[in-house]
């Protein structure tokens, strides 16, 4: 593992040489990179370009699906998470994930914010409550649920349920958040409110964001890996990427020709 | 001559329609002329007694209190023997059986369960319980009734889960949730609505059931609160009362037949009432 020196943040996640297969189709070919500690590393592409896929291989969740095969490694703090001893569930509680469309648990807010906590830790009821409004402010939710905890999760408008979701991710204190489209479904007041939560995000966590939107790319990345039919075409730091791209392909792709 | 496209479209429209209102006028003549001689014959057997007494021996009064009890309890016996065995099955085929040989054998030995004649179910448990203890009782009744509940909650228990969709698991695996607490926490939970109707359907399936019940629980003339003993059951009852020439038994077997059938219209609207709320 190697980092380079022009870019001395710390290494979070180190990909090495991985491939990925649906079945037979080979989705993600011989990709290596490495996503930075509390930086916001953005996916881009076309679709079908393998980012959403390369985001589910960082927490595993291909592994649901039997047909899906990751080959590589992913080694994160060190260890290797491909390797078969890695406890999944232990992994998932580490590497969070919000999804494209927002998915509140059929509880209440309360319980879907409590959910993932209850999971790992045996809080009291004041400490439980006391993360519930710390994960909900941090999402910047508490201001319009605090009043109706109780009332269900699919009552919020698409907007508040992502927000919702993303307080569901941070309450279990993961220590890296995959975000994978996570403002494709929502208005733009929503979408500017969650772009600068994620922001805020980084001092704590380690972010990766897969968009389709190369202007979100722009404002909220510290680095943007751009992919094109299964490959890593070009990964650097983001102001480089948007300014003075060094493959033809992404200038294309950022500016429009092509995507 | 020709006809214009739409024209056309309209009058194929205006047939087709006809047709569907003909068809449903068709059905509902026949379901209401059941239900109006259900009502017309069965509400002049219905009296206090009917309540209040026992099943008369010929020529005498009575009523069908030991009858309504014994179908009371062996409905409710078989539906709680049946319905976790229903809903864990049903849980195991949509949650847990994507690989292997297990889950699509299961769920095609469910559905010709399913579609069995209830008479064959009746048969194999006095073949394999009746027969080999000695006498009819109630708890082969419930059995037998139990034998019918499990693949309907099964299949519906499956289908409802199948409807959740596949990113709302994701979400709960997402957060470290182990399957057991996926399934338990949130996927039960999304479709408990319609996992309880596939009971209630499953209850009122059997309470009219008769074919099982004369193999098993058979009948009881007289009050036994004994599961090891014949039982008294609406169906038998009715079944029996109304092949007699005694017109007080064929005005008790009409009465019996109006109250199953009120429970299960009243269990369906149950059903309906339940689905439509939705607090989560």
């Amino acid at each position: 593992m190697t980092i380079s020196l022009s870019q001395p943040d710390v290494c979070k996640i180190s990909i090495n040489d991985l491939n990925f297969y649906y079945d037979t189709f080979h989705a993600l070919k011989s990709i290596s990179m490495q996503i930075r500690k509390n930086k916001i590393t953005a996916f881009i592409g076309p679709s079908g370009c393998g980012k959403s896929t390369l985001l589910r291989t960082l927490n595993r969740m291909y592994q649901l699906y039997p047909s899906q095969i990751a080959k590589g490694e992913i080694v994160v703090d060190g260890m290797n998470i491909l390797d078969k001893k890695q406890d999944l569930n232990m992994l998932r509680a580490k590497m969070g994930m919000v999804f494209q469309k927002p998915t509140p648990f059929p509880m209440s807010i309360f319980d879907n914010v409590a959910f993932g906590v209850k999971l790992y830790e045996s809080l009291n009821r004041y400490d439980l409550a006391e993360r519930v409004e710390w994960a909900l402010q941090k999402a910047a939710l508490w201001e319009e649920v605090k009043d109706k905890l109780n009332q269900s999760g699919t009552s919020l408008s698409g907007g508040q349920q992502q927000r919702l979701c993303i307080a569901r991710t941070i309450a279990v204190k993961p220590d890296v958040v995959l975000l994978d489209e996570p403002t494709s479904a929502l208005d733009p007041i929503s979408t500017a409110r969650i772009e600068d939560l994620i922001f805020q995000l980084k001092e704590d966590y380690t972010i990766a964001i897969v968009t389709h939107n190369m202007q979100q790319a722009a404002r909220v990345s510290d680095y943007t890996a751009y992919m094109y039919l299964g490959e890593l075409v070009e990964f650097g730091a983001t102001d480089l990427i948007f300014t003075t791209p060094r493959q033809r392909a992404t200038e294309d792709y950022i500016t429009g020709k092509f995507g | 001559m020709k006809i214009p496209i739409y024209t056309r479209r309209r009058i194929i429209n205006a047939i087709n329609l006809t047709f569907s209102v003909l068809a449903m006028a068709f059905g509902l003549f026949w379901l209401f002329w059941i239900l109006l001689t259900l009502f017309d014959k069965g509400l002049d057997g219905i009296s206090f007694a009917t309540f209040t007494q026992m099943t008369p021996s010929p020529g005498d009064t009575g009523g069908l209190l030991n009858a309504i009890a014994g179908s009371l309890v062996m409905v409710t016996l078989a539906t709680l023997i049946g319905t976790p065995v229903g809903i864990m099955a049903g849980t195991y085929l949509a949650e847990f059986g994507q690989r292997g040989w297990l889950a699509p054998v299961t769920r095609f030995v469910n559905d010709i369960l399913l579609s069995a004649p209830s008479i064959v179910i009746g048969l194999f448990v006095y073949t394999v319980y009746v027969a080999k203890v000695g006498h009819f009782s109630g708890w082969a009744g419930a059995l037998a009734l139990s034998l019918i509940v499990i693949p309907v909650v099964v299949r519906t228990t499956e289908d409802m889960l199948r409807l959740i969709p596949n990113s709302l698991r994701e979400a709960a695996i997402a957060l470290g949730a182990p399957q057991w607490k996926v399934v338990t926490l949130v996927t039960w939970r999304a479709s408990k609505v319609g996992i309880m109707t596939g009971i209630l359907l499953a209850v009122a399936r059997i309470s009219g059931e008769t074919a099982p019940l004369l193999f098993t629980a058979l009948n009881n003339q007289f009050w036994s609160a004994d599961m090891n003993r014949p039982m008294a059951n609406l169906p038998v009852v009715i079944f029996q009362f109304a092949m007699s020439p005694y017109e007080y038994w064929q005005e008790l077997a009409w009465a019996g037949a109006l109250l199953i059938t009120l429970s299960v219209l009243g269990l369906n609207v149950a059903a309906r009432i339940f689905m439509r709320k939705r607090d989560f």
